[in-house]
């Protein structure tokens, strides 16, 4: 057998060993536990930001305000519900009405002992201003930590608690 | 209302079962070995070996019948230790089949050539492997065998002690007619229950009864009684089997997983404490012990044996092999560690093969193998939900990391040489039966770990109240 096969075989066989522990650190690598995202309707684009604006939701509470200067330009294009059990769930707003409340009629269904069966209601007013009205619930809805007594426009990432759950607009 | 096909939900990923990236793996790691078959063959001979076609077959054979048993019993478990495990069993095949290519070392006083007994072994290591797989549903069972095991183990321990040694070391018991085996190898699994069973119930008593005192928690008095007993086992074995590895490796595996359980560090200091005391003690009377540090501290005083002087210390000589693998290895089969002599190069110093043939880069990528393994074991015990689970998955691999890290160390002149053998690569069959059956158990405790929960029984109104409705 020629030298140049054996050492050709002998730097080969190397490289496959090593093509091997780098493909298990790569096997590795891809088994982190992470957040997935499903799509459940026809826009699919904004899965990925999504996704971003999720990991945010947590650490970037401080964060978010000088953001929103920036972003006051566009009306808010979804609704978050960044905690309490449904977190996770985006709903589009697309001009419609939005009811909260344990009601089963209601756009978003809060599963919350605090929560009255007609919670509140976020709707947009002539401006495409939206706006977060409390309907008399018995523990209040807050917004941005004010009990609400009036219907009031929303900021973009300002926290509505309802219960034990946190709504925000987003754009 | 079109509000609800635009709803998106983000959830955590269920750990999807990865069996599809085990087989590819598992396919990978079982053309790595029949490679190196034929590149021994071609560098001994100039053809391809005439068994390759079988041994390749033979390897498939055994990879593909784990993997289908691991679809079947254990679905989520980890996609890398199957691969990992096959691939060095593979590659330590290989190895001594090459070193049975050497006539001088294969001589019918040494035990002929090893590598076909040693494949049958790996073929009932990995029988083993199924067994456990298969019989063991829940690690958690292992748990009720907590103080059993404790008495199977010290038997396992102390037999050796009435069979004559061999090579110096009393680790092995002979069974006349049968041949024989290192019951040490099997003890270290069933010693591990024993400390994760143990440790679960007496851990909150060792952790938080202790004084503050220089920055160190320091353990009530009488909770060093395990420690200590365990210790003067340890001793006990280093003076009348005259093996530090054995010893070391118990000792240490205590200390590991007394330190997992209570995260307190006075514990590692009173363990490598108690360990240098014990190790510096023993070595200073007992005559093997002795040699063998000798051996360690002046590897180039040559030594008479039989008459025949001038002889070079094994250890002298494996780090020769070492030095002259250089950086990228003299190739397969075409090394010289046949002058380590004996059976020596194909158990105790096969590494030094590697290192001669494969050079450091191949050292490398094999001691990384062995740290990817140990690293998924410790995966493990991390995901592991239970605390009897983590702690023995933690036991398990840890056992494995000081029995590389042990022989590895050894070999390479790090510490003095044990008669352990590297787990899957060295020749030897209760090694390798042992060895597999522990990756089974890792293995199960990594698919009870990281199987999605159940979904939780549906209430009566979930439905009603969970879902976003128009």
């Amino acid at each position: 057998m020629s030298e140049l096969t054996l050492t050709v075989m002998r730097l080969g066989f190397l490289a496959v060993l090593w093509l091997f522990v780098i493909v298990a650190v790569q096997v590795i690598r891809s088994d982190l536990f992470g957040t997935r995202v499903t799509q459940r309707g026809s826009r699919r684009g904004n899965a990925p930001d999504t996704r971003a604006q999720q990991q945010n939701t947590g650490a970037g509470r401080q964060a978010a305000p000088p953001q929103q200067q920036r972003q006051r330009r566009g009306a808010p294009t979804k609704l978050v519900v960044s905690e309490g059990s449904l977190t996770g769930t985006t709903v589009a707003l697309q001009g419609q009405t939005i009811t909260l409340g344990r009601a089963h009629d209601s756009t978003i269904v809060l599963d919350d002992d605090y929560a009255s069966s007609r919670h509140a209601r976020i709707y947009p007013d002539r401006d495409g201003n939206w706006i977060v009205e409390d309907l008399g619930s018995t523990n209040g809805t807050y917004l941005d930590r004010n009990r609400l007594t009036t219907p009031q426009p929303i900021p973009l990432g300002a926290p509505i608690r309802i219960g034990k759950t946190v709504i925000e607009l987003r754009k | 209302m079109s509000v609800v096909t635009n709803t998106t939900t983000i959830g955590a990923i269920e750990a999807p079962s990865r069996r599809n990236t085990e087989l590819l793996m598992l396919a990978f790691a079982v053309a790595i070995p029949v490679f190196a078959y034929a590149n021994v063959g071609l560098a001994k001979d100039g053809s391809l070996p005439a068994g390759m076609l079988g041994y390749g077959v033979g390897l498939s054979l055994l990879a593909g019948i784990a993997h289908l048993m691991m679809r079947k019993f254990a679905r989520y478990a980890d996609p890398l230790m199957l691969p990992i495990a096959t691939l060095l069993n593979g590659l330590g095949l290989v190895l001594i089949w090459r070193l049975d290519q050497e006539p001088a070392i294969t001589t019918a006083a040494l035990g002929g050539p090893m590598a076909a007994k040693q494949l049958m072994w790996s073929t009932v290591g990995v029988a083993l492997f199924l067994g456990v797989l298969l019989v063991l549903k829940d690690h958690r069972v292992l748990q009720r065998y907590t103080y059993i095991s404790m008495v199977v183990a010290l038997v396992l321990l102390i037999l050796p002690m009435f069979f004559p040694a061999r090579f110096g070391a009393r680790i092995w018991i002979t069974i006349p007619g049968l041949g024989s085996l290192q019951p040490g190898e099997f003890a270290k699994i069933i010693i591990a229950i024993f400390f994760a069973g143990y440790l679960m119930v007496k851990r909150d008593a060792l952790a938080l009864a202790s004084r503050r005192f220089m920055g160190m928690y320091l353990p009530r008095g009488r909770d060093l009684g395990p420690i200590i007993a365990i210790w003067a086992l340890s001793l006990m074995i280093l003076v009348f089997e005259t093996d530090l590895g054995t010893s070391l490796l118990f000792f240490g595996l205590f200390v590991i997983m007394l330190y997992v359980a209570t995260e307190r560090t006075s514990w590692v200091v009173f363990g490598l404490t108690l360990s240098a005391v014990g190790a510096v003690t023993v070595a200073s009377f007992a005559g093997h012990v002795q040699g063998r540090v000798n051996d360690w501290l002046n590897p180039l005083a040559t030594k008479c044996v039989n008459g025949e002087c001038g002889l070079v210390t094994e250890t002298a000589q494996s780090m020769f092999s070492f030095g002259s693998g250089g950086l990228f290895g003299s190739g397969l089969g075409q090394g010289y560690s046949r002058f380590i002599g004996g059976i020596a190069p194909k158990s105790d110093y096969i590494l030094a093969t590697v290192g001669e043939e494969l050079g450091l880069t191949g050292l490398m990528a094999i001691i990384l193998l062995y740290g990817l393994l140990i690293e998924r074991g410790i995966r493990t015990a991390l995901a592991a939900r239970d605390p009897f689970g983590k702690l023995l998955a933690i036991g398990l691999s840890g056992a494995f990391a000081l029995q590389v890290f042990v022989v590895a160390g050894g070999v390479t002149g790090l510490i003095p040489l044990t008669g352990m053998t590297m787990p899957f690569i060295a020749q030897g069959g209760s090694s390798v039966i042992a060895n597999w059956a522990l990756v089974a158990i890792l293995l199960r405790i990594s698919d009870t770990a990281r199987r999605p929960a159940p979904a939780p029984a549906p209430s009566p109104d979930a439905e009603m109240t969970q879902v976003v409705r128009p």
